[in-house]
């Protein structure tokens, strides 16, 4: 037993010393991100079998992502990542006061990634595509399939309708055969309700295309065919991206106990490991967008 | 009250602390329960919780087993409901009772112990796992209140995406079965991780890896499977929360989504959790077989490898569950890997055999259970063969040889193994031992029922009956098999019911257990019955686990003592 460190407040008593301590905690932690990398790791998987079967709603759906701001965020990310790494060295030279700056630096870079990620939010929402239910195009064709409608509009009329791209009503040829919207019935608590919704939405979708040049300060021009099943890509951006906000909300709860933390001088070259965990963890959040960007805005 | 001073512990009795002092009477009241940091705690509380949950699963099996008495009619449920039931009783025994049985409540208790280390790493996270699996359960329960589900233990597309005009079951309680099952995920996420970490930082002095129980080396291997597959698990099932509460189309085919993508993704960790299931029980069967025949294990390096072997290899079969929906030559390559976890199965049986041979074996409970296992697990091992050999897994495919053969696998070996492994420690955790007669007229009659169970669903699975049918017809012999099916069920209730009568009566009345019952020279046999909240006055020192020439039967106080003692 090293007398040196026993009397160490921060060391819990099934432990020997500090640095077996911090040695378990550092040792938990990466098996604790090897576990988020497979969880992450489905959805990507996701990604690619339907990138693979569907390529063209991947190339459509993708015309709805603004590159600049998956880029701006991608720098936001990094810029965080490296205000991160600062704060560690800080808690490490027991420098207080850099240690408080950085972990502030890095909420503020945290926050404006998810301020932007709501504005792009946003701007689908008043497209009409949205996650599953809440996608204007989904909704439709469920409700002319639960009303009983043999032959319910295809997407690629209605969208001719809303005017965001003047197809050929009958070029419906791009879409599998078997993935034409048939027969889902998936009633909301009340069918009419849902009904009535849906109406408005669509009124409220119109109207929303009409103004929508300002938005994110361009003009959403979208070529070709609105493909069936538009709604795997869309399901595949939100599932992706809202699990890794989920992620980056958490860090954000994480930073601000580890400012608490170090406000109180609880950190210094004896004991920083909370520090260095988090540290570990905001990188592998960061390391995600990293590869979320490409495959979802560039490629 | 004499204890025995041991050979190679360095925890040297003293009277007065093994009269008073252990860590069941450590601290008092509820809280200190409810609260506690200690890993044995803990792992009564999830000992306690899983033979509950063990009780409900089991009351589900045999009101299925009931309504298949006869082929036709609805004896105790209609259609649906009997989905519900199979569902149910699938649900509980799968994430309720196998996958945390042994690693969680078996080995909170004694891998610190075996270790020789104070407490798990990382003790917070040892009580939130519990209350992850609590909350598991709690939302299994709701989901059984909210009507139930039948969409069988599986969650497959499109049978969880709920469907008003398909479906008897509502949103809700997919939801929340779903939520259920994605709690307990994370519950056996984090008992691994922490077992993980105990394991590399919390070795002792003197405990090199090739010095651990093999039991703690299975606990390993299963504690890798549980980090690396069950996030899969999280994921999909995450999905199909979302895929009821807002319909994503991923897994949904009439939204041009794919069905097959789940039961790969769900199998990618399912597969795996067989051998989360199968290998702690693999170690417990170690550690019974090598105390009780009083001989050296055999082939130590050899089992610790194959543990890790199967870890692998269970992470490469997956697609053997799908091999009716697969192109052939993806079939070839599965059915091939496959073939080969049958090679470090077969290792660890022989290496098994070889450690009996020429023991002093005591055909004592846990003994039983430990042969009992060799002789189920080898019936599970090669019942498995014609089902990864791919023309006749396809007449094979979804009937009662399926069931009966991850029964022997998960019931006969899995379930056996825990219920040996609680006998085999039932005295270190309780500090009482039971009465060994009835310990062992219980198994004979448990190992009975079982086979009277499951060696008809053999026969008829083969002739082509279906699982999960609700009515059948009365050819080929199906309705007397089921019956002495149902028959079989019934009997392994009373040995159940027997066993827990006298392990309760242990507690009332049993004798009071001695340090080393059974002449086992791991750690844990080291200290005192019940041990001391924190385990032992002074780090142990650590020598061959396996050596039981120190060891000898003392009478006067009915456990085994050092020989220079």
């Amino acid at each position: 037993m090293s007398d040196d460190h026993h009397g160490d407040p921060n060391l819990q008593h099934h432990f020997e010393d500090m640095d077996q301590q911090f040695n378990a905690s550092k040792l938990g932690m990466w098996l604790f991100l090897a576990q988020e990398v497979l969880f992450f790791a489905g959805l990507f998987c996701f990604y690619f079998v339907f990138r693979y079967n569907y390529p063209e709603l991947f190339e459509f759906g993708s015309q709805y992502l603004d590159a600049k701001w998956g880029a701006i965020n991608t720098v936001v990310l990094l810029i965080s990542s490296l205000t991160m790494a600062l704060a560690v060295r800080c808690a490490q030279t027991s420098n207080k006061s850099g240690l408080i700056l950085n972990l502030v630096l890095t909420f503020i870079c945290a926050g404006g990634f998810m301020g932007i990620k709501f504005v792009e939010y946003k701007s689908k929402l008043e497209h009409g595509v949205f996650l599953g239910l809440f996608d204007y195009y989904t909704v439709d064709s469920e409700l002319a399939a639960r009303e009983g409608n043999v032959a319910p509009t295809s997407p690629v009329e209605r969208v001719a309708h809303a005017t965001i791209t003047p197809a050929d009503p009958n070029a419906t040829t791009i879409a599998p055969p078997a993935a034409t919207p048939t027969g889902i019935t998936r009633p909301p608590a009340s069918a009419g309700e849902a009904h009535d919704h849906s109406h408005d939405g669509h009124e409220a979708h119109d109207h929303s295309h009409s103004h929508d040049d300002g938005h994110g300060g361009h003009a959403l021009v979208i070529h070709g065919e609105r493909p069936a099943n538009l709604h795997l890509f869309f399901s595949c951006y939100f599932c992706l991206t809202m699990l890794h906000g989920i992620h980056v909300l958490a860090g954000m709860i994480m930073l601000v106990w580890l400012y608490l933390g170090a406000v109180k001088g609880r950190y210094h070259a004896g004991y920083f490991t909370p520090v260095d965990l988090g540290g570990l963890y905001w990188h592998l959040v960061d390391l995600v967008w990293i590869f979320l960007f490409p495959l979802l805005y560039l490629i | 009250m004499n204890t025995p001073d041991t050979a190679t512990g360095g925890a040297v009795s003293s009277p007065e602390i093994t009269e008073e002092r252990n860590y069941i009477n450590h601290s008092q009241g509820m809280l200190s329960w409810l609260l506690t940091l200690d890993h044995k705690r803990i792992g009564v509380m999830y000992l306690a919780a899983i033979l509950l949950a063990f009780f409900g699963g089991g009351l589900a099996a045999l009101v299925v087993r009931t309504e298949l008495f006869y082929g036709d009619g609805d004896l105790l449920l209609s259609g649906d409901w009997y989905n519900k039931f199979f569902t149910l009783h699938g649900a509980i025994m799968v994430f309720l009772v196998i996958i945390p049985g042994i690693p969680a409540a078996l080995g909170n208790v004694v891998l610190p112990i075996l270790l020789g280390a104070k407490d798990v790493a990382f003790p917070r996270v040892n009580l939130m796992s519990f209350y992850f699996w609590m909350l598991g359960a709690a939302c299994l329960i709701l989901s059984l209140l909210l009507g139930g589900i039948d969409t069988g233990w599986t969650f497959y597309a499109p049978y969880s995406i709920y469907d008003a005009a398909a479906d008897s079951h509502t949103a809700g309680a997919v939801i929340s079965a779903l939520t259920g099952a994605f709690m307990l995920g994370f519950s056996s996420i984090f008992t691994g991780l922490n077992f993980i970490v105990t394991i590399h930082k919390l070795r002792p002095p003197g405990m090199t890896w090739f010095r651990m129980p093999l039991f703690l080396w299975s606990i390993y291997a299963t504690a890798v499977c549980q980090i690396l597959a069950t996030p899969v698990l999280a994921i999909t099932l995450l999905l199909l929360i979302v895929e009821n509460a807002v319909g994503i189309g991923i897994f949904n085919p009439n939204m041009g989504g794919d069905p097959v993508l789940m039961q790969h993704f769900f199998w990618f960790y399912s597969h795996p959790a067989v051998y989360i299931m199968i290998l702690p029980a693999m170690g417990v069967v170690s550690e019974l077989i090598a105390v009780h025949s009083h001989r050296h294990i055999f082939g130590y390096k050899f089992i610790a490898f194959s543990s890790i072997a199967i870890a692998i290899f269970g992470f490469l079969v997956w697609g053997h569950h799908m091999f009716t929906s697969m192109s052939p030559m993806m079939n070839v390559i599965f059915s091939a890997l496959t073939y080969s976890v049958s090679i470090p199965s077969a290792v660890k049986v022989f290496n098994w055999l070889a450690t009996m041979y020429k023991g002093s074996i005591n055909i004592n409970t846990p003994m039983l259970y430990g042969m009992g296992f060799i002789f189920l697990f080898t019936i599970a091992g090669l019942t498995g063969l014609p089902l990864a050999t791919l023309a006749v897994d396809i007449h094979l495919h979804d009937t009662y040889f399926v069931v009966a053969h991850f029964h022997y696998t998960m019931m006969g070996s899995a379930l056996i193994a825990f219920i040996g492994g609680i006998h085999h420690w039932w005295p270190k955790i309780s500090g009482r031992m039971y009465n060994e007669n009835m310990g062992r007229v219980a198994f004979f009659i448990l190992f009975f029922g079982f086979n009277l169970t499951f060696i008809p669903q053999f026969i008829a699975g083969s002739r082509g009956m279906p699982r999960r049918y609700h009515d059948y017809p009365d050819i080929f012999d199906f309705q007397i098999l089921h019956q002495a099916s149902t028959i079989g069920a019934y009997t392994m209730l009373v040995s159940f019911l027997m066993i827990a009568y006298y392990l309760v009566m242990s507690l009332v009345n049993g004798r009071k257990a001695p340090w080393n019952p059974w002449g086992g020279n791991s750690l844990e046999w080291h200290c005192q019955s019940p041990p001391l909240h924190e385990n032992f006055r002074e780090t142990p020192t650590v020598g061959d686990c396996y050596d039981y020439s120190g060891l000898v039967w003392n009478a006067e106080i009915q456990g085994y003592v050092s020989k220079k003692a």
